[in-house]
């Protein structure tokens, strides 16, 4: 087994409030292997983003990497200081945001935006940096790229923005890209254009990516193995077919229900009573636990950790070995 | 030519357009010889929605569907065509003329962050329409109205004390929903009601809308740019592109044979997590041309169209529902009827090259 790139072990973001301390990410562990595209997916505030901005060292002050680590290529790079972390950041680790119009400078061209980053982190000179600006927005599929460099970001459309934001995240060739709601502001059809890139660009340059959304589809069509997020947790953690198709934990499979599909005929759709508890009332236990159907007393009084279970991670009690027979029975 | 609605439509538009001048100045028309350019936002557009049913409306942003909504609403007045609101002609109404007629009419918007005044209180947001039509008269009906309809989409009365920023996104939704339903309308325009949800959320709304449609007998047009969204609440879809709209059909059918090759590609959306399976990709103009200033200014609707010929019948007509039923079985996480669907792109290389993002 290769090392994984990037390894994150219990990490706690915590937010520093007057009324206490927020706990936005709560004792997340998961790895990235070389090339490998891993879904971050949940619902809005379930920690998803953060997550990524933690392993980007983009925390927004005063968040704060709490415990935990954050291995890259086995060296730990949380909590790095400002300048040792922007070395690695664009160097290392490229990042993509959801909105390709608040990510690049109205006022530069898209050109002396890429010059720049690249001069920043290779060593190519100005005019070799110039050519190998022209290349990536060739490579990520800009018609004209010649004449499109010297364009300003208005002059491109969504879709074609976002690929330029994909060019400046390749720059310096990084081995890990944190891609935030990438296709989340596109139309669907760009969305799929974005996709087949970014698949694409893995592919050839094994680079991988950490592809945080909210669109089970996006993720579907894309990951390798998907980590779903609840209250700052991860749920269920495992290849992206096992986790949609033999979904474990009951938020997974409650989620997976209530999205409407074009080939089902059902009168109404499945859902989740409730909704995700706010940071400040976190419930004890499993923090699924009140909007669970399968509840127990066990998962109001103690949190369950990650197990295996068929070659996914699920935190949930149900298939403690303890508690569940019927899982048991199956192996 | 709309089969399901045809006896007693509640809304019928026929010939609807709406253009918009985006011409430059006049002075910068004259001295750089620009010629006026029309934006054909919606450029004519026929459809019918029968008492009780569910319209869906879908295409990408910018296809006009909103505009549409707007003009159904009476917040555009059209450039051309009429609104027959049971068989009343409402288009270009004066506003006195337009109020018994608002009253019957409601939208519910998309964004229920922006859609909800964050210093009103619930109760007030929820009774404006109560009191702008006096609906009820006295503190006490109202505010025993505003109760009766917060229950009905599943809030506490008690919530009408509270503000809006104290309300999740779907609790809001639940508010405007509250909202439109307080003039006792009997035609809801939803414009991307649930876009801005999560998904267990967006579930939970869209089951609200249908218990509220079966016990109040409501008629929806509702828009949206997912297609499962739209496939899951509506009895009959009709998808815009450019302006046009260039398919209409009841949504089983729709969904198991798209006729058109922009909604074929853009039916992937919908693509259910399950099929593990590369999208359908579309190109288009957009993509494919970066000169075009702006994909929609004085184009003809010339789509990167796949030429399959077409049974000669009219799109969504019912016997073709037949035919139809029989290929959806294997469509279900199987694979493509087709193999891996050809998109927009299948017919044009050069579109084809862009999709792929060579």
């Amino acid at each position: 087994m290769t090392e994984p790139l990037l390894q994150v072990r219990d990490l706690v973001v915590q937010f520093p409030t007057r009324r206490g301390t927020l706990t936005a990410v709560d004792g997340v562990s998961f790895h990235i292997d070389p090339g490998e595209v891993l879904g971050v997916v949940g619902e809005s505030g379930a920690g998803k983003s953060m997550t990524g901005a933690a392993v980007i060292g983009l925390l927004e002050p005063p968040g704060r990497i709490a415990g935990g680590e954050i291995l890259l290529e086995g060296q730990p790079i949380q909590n790095l200081p400002y300048e040792a972390m922007r070395r690695i950041r664009g160097r290392k680790i490229g990042a993509i945001f959801q909105d390709p119009l608040t990510s690049l400078n109205p006022l530069y061209s898209v050109g002396q935006q890429l010059v720049e980053t690249i001069v920043t982190h290779t060593d190519l000179t100005p005019t070799r940096a110039r050519a190998r600006a022209v290349e990536l927005l060739a490579e990520v599929g800009i018609p004209a790229p010649e004449r499109r460099v010297d364009q300003y970001p208005h002059q491109f459309s969504g879709g074609m923005r976002q690929r330029v934001v994909i060019a400046l995240a390749l720059c310096a060739n990084p081995r890990l890209i944190i891609a935030d709601e990438p296709t989340t502001a596109l139309d669907v059809s760009i969305q799929a254009q974005i996709i087949a890139l970014l698949r694409r660009l893995c592919r050839e340059h094994g680079t991988a990516v950490m592809l945080v959304t909210h669109d089970m589809g996006v993720i579907a069509e894309t990951a390798d193995r998907v980590a779903v997020m609840y209250a700052g947790r991860i749920a269920e953690i495992g290849p992206v077919r096992q986790v949609i198709k033999q979904a474990r934990h009951p938020y997974t499979i409650g989620l997976m229900g209530s999205i409407p599909t074009i080939a089902q005929d059902a009168e109404r759709l499945r859902q989740i009573p409730g909704s995700m508890p706010r940071l400040t009332d976190i419930p004890a236990g499993c923090a699924f636990n009140p909007r669970c159907e399968r509840v127990f007393e066990r998962c109001r009084r103690d949190r369950p950790e990650p197990i295996d279970v068929d070659g996914s991670r699920v935190a949930c009690w149900l298939y403690d070995p303890s508690t569940a027979q019927r899982e048991a029975a199956d192996a | 030519m709309e089969p399901a609605a045809s006896g007693q439509a509640v809304l019928k538009v026929t010939g609807l357009k709406r253009y918009f001048d985006v011409s430059p100045p006049l002075l910068n028309r004259v001295l750089e010889r620009q010629p006026r350019q029309i934006l054909k936002a919606v450029d004519g557009i026929d459809f019918a929605i029968g008492r009780g049913e569910t319209f869906g409306l879908v295409g990408e942003s910018g296809c006009g569907k909103s505009t549409v909504a707007r003009l159904i609403v009476g917040l555009y007045a059209p450039t051309a065509g009429s609104i027959e609101l049971e068989g009343r002609d409402i288009a270009g109404l004066s506003r006195r003329q337009m109020a018994p007629v608002r009253r019957r009419l409601q939208m519910i918007f998309q964004d229920p962050f922006a859609s909800l005044n964050p210093r009103w209180r619930v109760l007030d947001i929820v009774a404006e329409p109560i009191r702008a039509f006096g609906l009820a008269s006295g503190k006490a009906a109202v505010t025993r109205r505003v109760g009766e309809l917060l229950e009905q989409v599943k809030l506490n009365p008690r919530d009408g004390d509270k503000y809006p920023h104290e309300f999740s996104g779907g609790q809001r939704q639940r508010i405007s929903i509250a909202r439109a339903l307080a003039s006792n309308p009997e035609f809801l325009v939803c414009d991307e009601p649930t876009s801005a949800l999560d998904v267990s959320v967006q579930a939970q709304i869209l089951n609200l809308m249908r218990d509220l449609q079966r016990d109040l007998g409501l008629t929806y047009l509702f828009i949206s740019h997912n297609l499962a969204v739209v496939r899951h609440i509506s009895d009959r879809v009709g998808v815009m592109y450019l302006g046009r709209m260039v398919e209409q059909a009841p949504a089983r059918t729709l969904f198991a044979t798209p006729r058109h090759p922009v909604h074929e590609a853009a039916a992937r959306h919908g693509a259910r997590p399950g099929d593990v399976r590369p999208r359908a990709r579309a190109g288009g103009r957009r993509g494919a041309e970066p000169d075009q200033p702006a994909g929609r200014l004085q184009l003809p609707p010339a789509l990167p169209v796949r030429r399959r010929p077409l049974p000669g019948r009219e799109p969504g007509a019912d016997r073709a529902a037949g035919r139809r039923r029989r290929r959806l079985p294997r469509r279900r996480g199987g694979p493509h009827p087709r193999g891996r669907p050809a998109g927009i792109a299948g017919g044009n290389p050069a579109l084809a090259a862009v999709a792929r993002g060579d």
